[in-house]
């Protein structure tokens, strides 16, 4: 009979999971991961990886039965192509109380499998800024807490970047940066010279391996990423953190187990296991546990915990502060300008490079003052237009088509990523009135932007434009593709850090307040959001409290 | 055809897909079966989108994205199948609102040749068809443009810089024929509705979607590296030679 004993237990086997699975497993701790979804075994399972884009019926778009299926998914990345890796939302409704998108991946690997990949250090101008303006609470921790656990994960995950000494995206362990283009190349030196260096373009730091690592290949220029890559040249946890774990004889993974609730020793308040129905056949078994690390996701970790202990806290584990559920955040985006870059047309590019240019922060920082607080990142890339562009282009015939089967003109176009304050009233919380497949009443979400947000945004648009200009791009048109919460699918909150137990649900270590054997890692636990991507700050967070778990059960304080 | 019971039309429904999967070839005939049991299901989601193309329509839509897409000194639209993969996307990746009009549009096209030329579209020569559809592409350029500036004055966005220069000719053609539609297929509360587009564009856009995203659209008419093994920033480019196509 299989065991139900374990030393810890991963909830979610996604970016978190699998770093809380790696560090537990290689620190001598025998791991139970358990993931909701379907298994997907690394390679074999990514069943569309190496098809030929005319290999798809209807060329990767999607039907109206699709969009029907996927009235969420629909809004934004609906696809034929990696279809399979998106959640089944008949089966797992949510209730949206004003526009939220929620897009999930239910399987081992959650959305390491399909992430972009972009992978930012957070500075002390982040983690400050709550403490300095009076917003929210203060972050417990500070960047030289979690400068040597970017290094860590840096170093095995391989992040692809370029060392520029700025203070607010410090530099990492990276490998060799992917090059710009010439576009790119063009546009990075007249900005710096334009801006006396204020405003400066970067290579992505991105983590797909410029050269091999350990069962990896180094990246082949593909750029079919979101398909699953059969040379493991991306992080995910299938190519990276899954096999360091299973390497130490010492994981067991667990797919199709959805934990219904943590279990908790009133007494002492300390979790006992968890609670685990099979997706399947629908048979609940309980295991037990030392320590329980939540990194189900941002909203899923939160909505397991307001489903435990209701005997206690009626609000569920952790909800003493009045804070479990609230502070709901993501990057506002798709606004921002384009433009024609000229005197390249000699010039072309070969290979397709998963990786675009990055254009750090600079507003209100360095004694620049906006009329809203915080700031935003660009994220883009200067390329030649493709055939599409003629669809928009008059004429039909022979002529147009030998055009339009040349490369076009150079075009670069960029999409500012804003930060979002975290806001009490952004809040996700149980709707007992629906269930989902599995009979739990499902997450309801309200949630939305506000006027720093808006304000903000004007900036976002008109920034780029004038970078444009300013770097000679030719007929620089602006955008605004329009914007609602959870469509940068990089939420966070609702289960914050803080250094307080009566306003925040985490303290500086990750631990429950409420329940110290109890982790909560993914980016739930995030006090602000900054404006960079934030996953490579959950595999920090992750790592560094696995560490500190690992010590606190030596100390026999768990 | 309107006599025929719900039966009957699921029956040849199911037959014209088939159909199309043949006439899409060995890689799609795998999917066909796939795409069989995906229309059955979804009948009765989305009422009134049957799509009954018949062969005589598919020859049709060849001979438009032919007249768009000619063969070259690479093949032409009709060689990468291009009639078929149109037939299926009208019938299944669009909503009621815009299959009507896109069979509207061909049945338009037939009509506006028979009037100028005295003869069907599939009659007219190469050259008839060329003039025709050049029309129609003025116009619809000049209504989506039309429509394009419109919804970056209602978001307050500046206008674009350069316009397409043609489209700002013939002044005197009609205003957007689709202002009075509903709006297409489901969508989330705050999101623009979306107006289905002239039927030339639709015809134009899946014509070339359907050619430049074949098999002889990647490797015949484009450079295409399954691949690539690694990323040169910065090469000489020639005039005239091919794009290397995207993939992702």
């Amino acid at each position: 009979m299989q065991s139900t004993s374990f030393d810890a237990i991963v909830v979610g086997s996604g970016i978190s999971g699998g770093w809380a699975a790696k560090e537990l497993t290689e620190k001598g701790l025998r791991v139970l991961l358990l993931e909701r979804g379907r298994n997907v075994e690394h390679i074999k399972d990514y069943v569309n990886a190496t098809k030929g884009p005319w290999e798809y019926l209807h060329r990767g778009g999607r039907t109206t039965a699709m969009e029907e299926a996927y009235q969420v998914l629909r809004r934004d990345v609906l696809n034929e192509k990696n279809l399979a890796f998106w959640v089944n939302e008949k089966e797992s409704p949510y209730t949206e109380v004003k526009r939220f998108d929620w897009y999930r991946g239910y399987q081992v690997g959650g959305r390491s499998l399909m992430w972009g990949r972009q992978s930012y250090r957070w500075s002390d101008f982040d983690f400050e800024a709550n403490a300095k303006e009076g917003i929210a609470v203060d972050w417990p921790i500070r960047y030289n807490e979690l400068a040597p656990w970017y290094d860590h994960v840096e170093r095995h995950a391989g992040i692809s970047g370029s060392r520029e000494g700025l203070p607010q995206l410090p530099d990492g362990q990276f490998l060799p940066a992917m090059p710009f283009n010439c576009g790119e190349e063009l546009l990075a030196g007249r900005l710096k010279d334009a801006f006396d260096g204020k405003r400066r373009m970067i290579i992505g730091r991105v983590a797909n391996a410029t050269k091999a690592l350990e069962g990896r290949s180094a990246c082949k220029y593909r750029n079919a990423c979101w398909l699953g890559c059969p040379y493991g040249a991306y992080f995910s946890t299938q190519s990276s953190t899954l096999p360091a774990a299973a390497k130490t004889g010492k994981l067991t993974l667990k797919p199709w187990s959805i934990v219904t609730e943590v279990l908790l020793d009133k007494k002492h308040k300390r979790a006992t296991g968890v609670r685990v129905l099979d997706a399947v056949t629908e048979q609940t078994t309980e295991y037990t546990a030392k320590v329980i690390f939540l990194c189900a996701s941002t909203l899923n970790s939160t909505w397991l915990l307001m489903r435990s202990a209701t005997d206690v806290w009626p609000g569920g584990l952790g909800s003493s502060s009045g804070e479990l559920g609230h502070n709901l955040m993501d990057h506002h985006f798709r606004a921002g300008a384009e433009g024609f870059l000229e005197g390249l047309d000699d010039k072309y590019y070969f290979g397709r490079r998963p990786n675009g240019i990055y254009v750090p922060r600079y507003r209100n920082l360095f004694g620049d003052k906006r009329d809203y607080l915080r700031g935003f990142g660009y994220q883009g890339s200067a390329s030649r237009d493709g055939w599409m562009r003629a669809v928009k282009e008059l004429g039909i015939g022979a002529t147009f088509k030998d055009e339009a089967s040349t490369p076009g003109p150079w075009k670069f176009g960029a999409t500012a990523f804003g930060e979002m304050l975290p806001n009490h009233a952004n809040v996700a919380g149980l709707d007992h009135e629906r269930k989902d497949k599995w009979g739990l009443p499902v997450l309801k979400i309200d949630c939305a932007t506000g006027e720093n947000e808006r304000l903000m945004r004007k900036d976002m648009i008109n920034d780029m434009a004038e970078m444009l200009e300013q770097t000679g791009a030719k007929d620089v048109s602006t955008y605004d593709s329009g914007y609602f919460p959870g469509m940068g699918i990089h939420e966070m909150g609702t289960a914050r850090m803080g250094r307080d137990p009566k306003t925040s649900v985490l303290n500086a270590h990750n631990q429950v307040w409420d329940a110290p054997n109890v982790f909560v890692t993914d980016g739930s636990s995030m006090t602000s959001s900054a404006c960079q991507n934030p996953s490579l700050t959950y595999m920090a967070l992750t790592a560094r409290a696995a560490d500190f778990a690992v010590q606190e059960l030596n100390r026999r304080n768990l | 055809m309107t006599s025929e019971t719900g039966q009957l039309r699921l029956v040849s429904r199911r037959e014209a897909i088939r159909r199309v999967s043949a006439l899409l070839g060995g890689a799609a005939f795998i999917g066909g079966n796939r795409l069989l049991a995906a229309v059955e299901n979804a009948s009765p989601l989305v009422e009134g989108s049957v799509g009954e193309f018949t062969a005589a329509d598919i020859a049709f839509l060849d001979e438009i994205a032919e007249t768009i897409l000619p063969e070259t000194k690479t093949p032409g639209a009709k060689a990468a199948k291009t009639g078929a993969f149109m037939a299926l996307m009208v019938t299944e990746s669009y909503w009621p609102a815009e299959q009507r009009i896109f069979r509207e549009g061909m049945r338009k096209i037939d009509e506006a040749m028979k009037k100028a030329k005295d003869v069907t579209f599939m009659q007219a020569t190469p050259a008839q068809r060329l003039a025709l559809l050049t029309a129609l592409d003025r116009e619809q350029v000049r209504v989506m443009d039309a429509r394009d500036a419109a919804e970056r004055r209602e978001k307050g966005l500046a206008p674009r810089p350069a316009a397409a220069p043609a489209a700002k000719a013939d002044q005197n053609l009609p205003d957007d024929p689709n202002n009075d539609l509903p709006v297409v297929g489901v969508r989330a509360v705050g999101e623009v509705p979306k107006k289905p587009a002239h039927y030339f564009r639709m015809m134009k856009e899946l014509a070339m979607l359907g050619y430049f995203t074949s098999e002889i659209g990647y490797t015949k008419v484009m450079r295409y590296a399954e691949v690539p093994g690694r990323f040169d920033p910065c090469l000489p480019y020639t005039p005239g030679d091919p794009a290397w196509a995207d993939h992702a």
